[in-house]
């Protein structure tokens, strides 16, 4: 298992990656299980992928509408997966910096 | 002379805690009045924080799908827009600057009213109508979205707040 603070990493305050190439998957369950998903399903990977892609290609984070527009999972089952705010949450686990936008 | 010093800042405060369930209130009927809450509430979800939304009075039109597609920003006695009262009175300038509005809205990936209230529900924010405005206008559950949880007293509306922050809009 990852342990994070074995690793040298560049994370603000709250635990967002600030350089997106120091991420890979075992960081991502790492960082999952520091918020209390236990297990990063299909379903979990599929929103996180998509908001780090997103964020590679374009500089920014899609908004909680894209996401549920364009992931392939609902706002629903984006709350579903990620109670404690799905945008906020699949940034963090996707090694992404923390997102800035109000929508 | 006295003089006066800046008041200390306390840096020893506790943490203070998290907010964890919002009730926001919207009152007012135009569209810039309506966003702001839903802006709020959406965020509040965003940030895994309970949100209730009460449309209350003219607010109410946010919820009524005979008008919610449809609301415009009040272009007189707004003086926040800086126009002119006589150019904000004249015929079409509200769905000129309605127009304007959604356009920046949609770039920033604002959603219209309507599919904003979808996206609101589908996050788990609960929206509540106000029972006193609902009897005054001689409405029904009928005349509004779908999503719209429940039609409630004022009452009720304290009870469902308890323990959380209420904001009024």
């Amino acid at each position: 298992m990852t342990d994070l603070l074995t690793l040298d990493l560049d994370r603000d305050a709250e635990g967002f990656l600030q350089q997106p190439e120091q991420w890979n998957r075992e960081i991502g369950i790492a960082i999952a299980r520091e918020c209390g998903i236990a297990e990063m399903t299909a379903r979990h990977w599929q929103v996180c992928e998509f908001m780090r892609n997103t964020y590679l290609a374009n500089g920014a984070a899609p908004s909680i509408r894209t996401l549920g527009k364009e992931s392939g999972v609902t706002v629903k089952e984006l709350y579903q997966l990620f109670p404690k705010g799905p945008a906020k949450l699949a940034a963090k686990i996707g090694g992404i910096p923390k997102p800035h936008g109000c929508i | 002379m006295a003089t006066l010093t800046a008041p200390q800042l306390e840096t020893d405060r506790p943490t203070p805690t998290p907010i964890e369930k919002v009730s926001i209130i919207i009152s007012k009927g135009s569209f810039e009045s309506v966003y702001p809450g839903l802006i709020m509430a959406n965020g509040a979800r965003m940030e895994g924080i309970e949100a209730n939304v009460f449309f209350t009075f003219f607010g109410m039109d946010a919820i009524n799908t005979k008008r919610n597609a449809s609301m415009k920003v009040a272009t007189v006695g707004n003086p926040g827009l800086h126009l002119p009262t006589w150019l904000g009175a004249l015929p079409g300038v509200s769905a000129l600057v309605t127009r304007m509005f959604n356009r920046e809205m949609e770039k920033l990936d604002i959603p219209p009213i309507p599919e904003f209230l979808e996206l609101l529900s589908d996050s788990g924010a609960r929206l509540f109508a106000c029972k006193a405005t609902v009897d005054m206008f001689h409405l029904t559950k009928k005349d509004f979205i779908p999503q719209l949880e429940d039609i409630i007293t004022v009452g009720q509306f304290y009870e469902m707040a308890a323990g959380g922050e209420i904001i009024f809009t």
